[in-house]
C-alpha cells in the first residue's frame, strides 16, 4: 500500500445522510473474486439510469466533480453491509478520502485498511462544508487536521495504530503474525482450561 | 483481569477472555476468534493474500464454510444457465477450491447442511455462548443470542483470521436495550427489532455492542432471540448480545459441533457465568416496554425508517434522505400503508428463514390463496430448515397457496442469484434492508414479520396479519 500523508483536493458533496453500501456498490457486482476496477461500479444507481446511460443530475456525473479526491456525505456513511468492495470501489473512481459527522463502523475499519481516510468533523465543520462545495480542502494525516476555507481548521480522530499503518503504508498483518508467540501462549493456556 | 474482581457486563467478560495481548494508546488489542465462518462472496480476495505470501491458515479446525448469497435457489435448467448464476458459480468453484487447498470444511451445495451462513452455524452447534465469532458479512451479529460476541468484518480482516485466528479491534461502548412486558398476539421478534431500530436509529448504534436484557427477552425461543440480534447491525451496531440461559442450553444440547458428556457439564458450568453481573456498567441505556408494540412496516430506504403498520407516512419537513427515500419509494407524506397493493411477498434470508417463521408464514396462508397478479416466494434458511419444514407439510401449504417453495440460500435478500423485486415493484419482504435497489434495480421494500408477509401475499395488499389470524 502507498503511504498516505496528506491530501489535498477540491470536495464534492453528497449530502444525504445514510448512504448505505448497497448505493456505493450494488451487490450484483460483488461476484467477482478480485478487488480491482470496481470503481466503474461506484453509485452505479444513482450514476446510471436503468438503460445504463449516465443521469447528468447526479452531481458525480457533472464536470465539477471531475478529479475531485475528496467526497462529502451526511451522517453514517457506509452504513449496511460489511463489503470491502464499497471502499475499494471508492479509491478506485478516484476518492481518497470521505468527510462526514458520522461513518459506520465496518465501512471505516475497511477504509483504513485500504487507505480511504475517514475523516469525522463536528457539525459546524460539516454544516460549512456541505454549504461550500467544490472547496479546496487539506486533510493532514500526520497532524490530523482538516484545513479548509479562509485558514479554517480542525482535528479529526483517527485511531493512532491504523494512522501509523498509513503514514508508513504498511498492513496490519505484518504485526499480527508478529505476535506468533503471544497467539501459540494464548491458546495454550486455553486448551488446559477446563470445558 | 481476573473474573470477579470488578462487576462487568456480558460483553466485558466474553471481551477479556480473548485478549491475546491488551490495547494501549499505540496499538489495539489482538483479540482470539474462536469460530470463523466464511462464503463464497468476501474470501476470496482474502484467500488471495494468503496465497500470494505463502501463508497457511492457522486454524482450519475453527474455520467452516457454506455456499449461501450467490447461489441459484431452484433447478430450472434454463436459470442455472444465466449469466448472473454463470458468474456466481465461478466464485463458488473458486471458494470449493480454496476450503480443499486449505484444508476448511465445506457444507457445499449438495451437504444436505448447507444453507445461510447464519442458519447454520448456530444449527449445528457450531456457535456456542462465550465464543467470538467472526464472518466477512454484517449480519454476524445474529450468533450474539447465544451470548457470543458476534460481529462482521471485511475481507481484509478475513485474510488477518484466516493467516493468524486474531484481530486487531479497539474496545466497543455497550449499550443495554433494557425490554419489560410481553409481546402481544400477533406481534413477532421481527416487530420487536424493528422498533428498536425504530427508537435509537440507523446510526444510534454505531461504536456499540448492544445486551438485549429483561423479560420480554428472556421470553423469546432461540429462533426468536436471532431474529433480533441479526438486526442489531441495522441500528449500526457490529454486535448485539444476549445473556445464554435455558433456553438457550436446551437449543444447543445434542447439536453436532457441540460438546458432550462430562464436556458439556463443564462447558454449562462455565456458559452460567455468562450473564451482566448486577453492578456492570453500560455506557447507554434505553428502556423498552414491548407490551404496547404492533407489527411494525417500514416505510422508507432503511430499516430506521419504520413504523406501526397502522401508520401513516410521516413528514419529510426539509429532511432531504427522507424526501429523497419517499420520492424512491413513490409515497406521500400521510399516507398509510395499510391497503397499498403489492407485486412481491419474499419470506426468507438470515432474519427469518427458520422454521419457526416458516411455520408463522404458513399459520396465515394455510386453507387461502396468494392473491393473483402477487409473486410469493418462500425460500428456507438451511437445507435442515427445508427438509424439516418439508416434514410437517409446510411445503404443500406453500405450495397449495400458490407460493414458490426453494431450495436454501440468500436469494431475494441481496439479489445476487436472479432471485429479484422488478424495477417499480413493492414488495413486503421478511429480509434485514430495504436500501434502494437491495431486493433489485428499482426495487421498493416494506420490511416485515413473516405474518405480515404472508397477510400481504393473500390479500395482495399490506395487511395487519391480525386480521387474518
Amino acid at each position: 500500500m502507498q503511504p498516505v500523508k496528506m491530501i489535498r483536493s477540491k470536495t464534492v458533496v453528497l449530502p444525504f445522510t445514510d448512504v448505505d453500501t448497497d448505493q456505493i456498490i450494488p451487490a450484483r457486482f460483488l461476484t467477482t473474486t478480485s478487488r480491482e476496477g470496481l470503481g466503474k461500479h461506484a453509485f452505479a444507481d444513482w450514476r446510471c439510469d436503468a438503460s445504463g446511460q449516465l443521469r447528468s443530475d447526479f452531481i458525480l456525473n457533472q464536470p465539477q466533480a471531475r478529479g475531485c479526491e475528496v467526497l462529502v456525505a451526511g451522517d453514517n456513511f457506509g452504513c449496511g453491509s460489511s463489503r470491502e468492495h464499497a471502499p475499494w470501489a471508492l479509491l478506485d473512481y478516484g476518492f481518497r478520502a470521505v468527510i462526514s459527522t458520522g461513518i459506520a463502523d465496518i465501512f471505516r475499519s475497511n477504509a483504513l485498511k485500504n487507505g480511504l481516510l475517514p475523516v469525522e468533523v463536528d457539525q459546524d465543520t460539516h454544516r460549512w462544508l456541505l454549504a461550500n462545495p467544490g472547496v479546496e480542502v487539506e486533510i493532514d494525516l500526520q497532524n490530523t487536521r482538516l484545513n479548509y476555507g479562509d485558514h479554517q481548521s480542525t482535528s479529526f480522530p483517527v485511531e493512532s495504530f491504523a494512522r501509523y499503518c498509513l503514514l508508513e503504508g504498511i498492513d496490519a498483518l505484518g504485526y499480527l503474525l508478529g505476535k506468533a508467540a503471544d497467539i501459540e501462549r494464548f491458546e495454550k493456556d486455553r486448551s488446559c482450561v477446563p470445558g | 483481569m481476573q473474573a470477579g474482581t470488578r462487576p462487568g457486563t456480558l460483553f466485558d467478560k466474553v471481551w477479556d477472555q480473548h485478549l491475546v495481548t491488551p490495547e494501549t494508546a499505540e496499538v489495539p488489542a489482538v483479540l482470539y476468534i474462536d469460530l470463523h465462518l466464511i462464503h463464497e462472496v468476501t474470501s476470496p480476495q482474502a484467500f488471495a493474500v494468503l496465497e500470494r505470501s505463502g501463508l497457511p491458515v492457522r486454524r482450519p479446525d475453527l474455520t467452516l464454510a457454506t455456499t449461501d448469497h450467490s447461489v441459484p435457489t431452484t433447478d430450472q435448467p434454463d436459470f442455472r444457465q444465466s449469466s448472473v448464476v454463470l458468474a456466481a458459480a465461478r466464485q463458488v468453484s473458486k471458494l470449493r477450491d480454496n476450503c480443499a487447498a486449505f484444508g476448511i470444511r465445506l457444507y457445499d451445495l449438495d451437504d444436505p447442511r448447507q444453507g445461510i451462513v447464519h442458519v447454520i452455524g448456530p444449527e449445528l452447534g457450531a456457535t456456542q455462548p462465550g465464543k467470538t465469532v467472526v464472518c466477512g458479512d454484517s449480519h454476524t451479529s445474529t450468533h450474539g443470542a447465544f451470548g457470543a460476541l458476534a460481529f462482521g468484518i471485511g475481507t481484509t480482516e478475513v485474510g488477518h483470521v484466516l493467516a493468524t485466528q486474531c484481530l486487531l479491534q479497539r474496545r466497543p461502548r455497550t449499550m443495554a436495550i433494557n425490554t419489560s412486558g410481553r409481546l402481544g398476539a400477533g406481534v413477532s421478534a421481527k416487530d420487536l427489532i424493528l422498533a428498536i431500530i425504530g427508537r435509537i436509529g440507523v446510526g444510534g448504534g454505531t461504536g456499540y455492542v448492544l445486551e438485549y436484557r429483561g423479560g420480554a427477552i428472556r421470553s423469546l425461543t432461540m429462533e426468536q432471540r436471532m431474529t433480533v440480534c441479526n438486526m442489531s447491525i441495522e441500528a449500526g451496531a457490529r454486535a448485539g448480545m444476549m445473556a445464554p440461559d435455558a433456553t438457550t442450553f436446551e437449543y444447543l444440547a445434542g447439536r453436532p459441533l457441540c460438546p458432550e458428556g462430562e464436556q458439556w457439564e463443564r462447558s454449562l458450568a462455565r456458559w452460567r457465568t455468562l450473564v451482566s453481573d448486577e453492578a456492570a456498567h453500560f455506557d447507554r441505556q434505553v428502556d423498552l416496554d414491548v407490551s404496547a408494540l404492533t407489527p411494525m412496516i417500514t416505510y422508507g430506504t432503511n430499516p430506521g425508517m419504520v413504523m406501526p403498520i397502522d401508520g401513516t407516512v410521516p413528514m419529510h419537513n426539509g429532511d432531504q434522505a427522507l424526501r429523497k427515500a419517499l420520492d424512491y419509494m413513490q409515497l406521500n407524506p400521510g399516507e398509510p400503508l395499510l391497503e397499498k397493493p403489492v407485486d412481491v411477498v419474499f419470506v426468507g434470508s438470515c432474519t427469518n428463514g427458520r422454521l419457526s417463521d416458516l411455520r408463522e408464514a404458513a399459520a396465515v396462508l394455510r386453507g387461502r390463496r396468494v392473491a393473483s397478479g402477487v409473486r410469493m416466494l418462500t425460500v428456507p434458511g438451511s437445507r435442515q430448515v427445508k427438509q424439516a419444514a418439508e416434514a410437517e407439510g409446510l411445503d404443500k401449504v406453500f405450495l397449495e397457496a400458490g407460493a414458490e417453495w426453494r431450495d436454501a440460500g440468500c436469494s431475494m435478500c441481496i439479489a445476487m442469484n436472479g432471485d429479484q423485486v422488478g424495477a417499480g415493484q413493492y414488495a413486503v419482504s421478511t429480509s434485514n434492508r430495504n436500501f434502494e435497489g437491495r431486493q433489485g434495480p428499482g426495487s421498493r421494500t416494506f420490511l416485515a414479520s413473516p405474518a405480515t408477509a404472508a397477510a400481504a401475499a393473500v390479500t395482495g395488499r399490506v395487511t395487519d396479519p391480525r386480521r387474518l389470524a
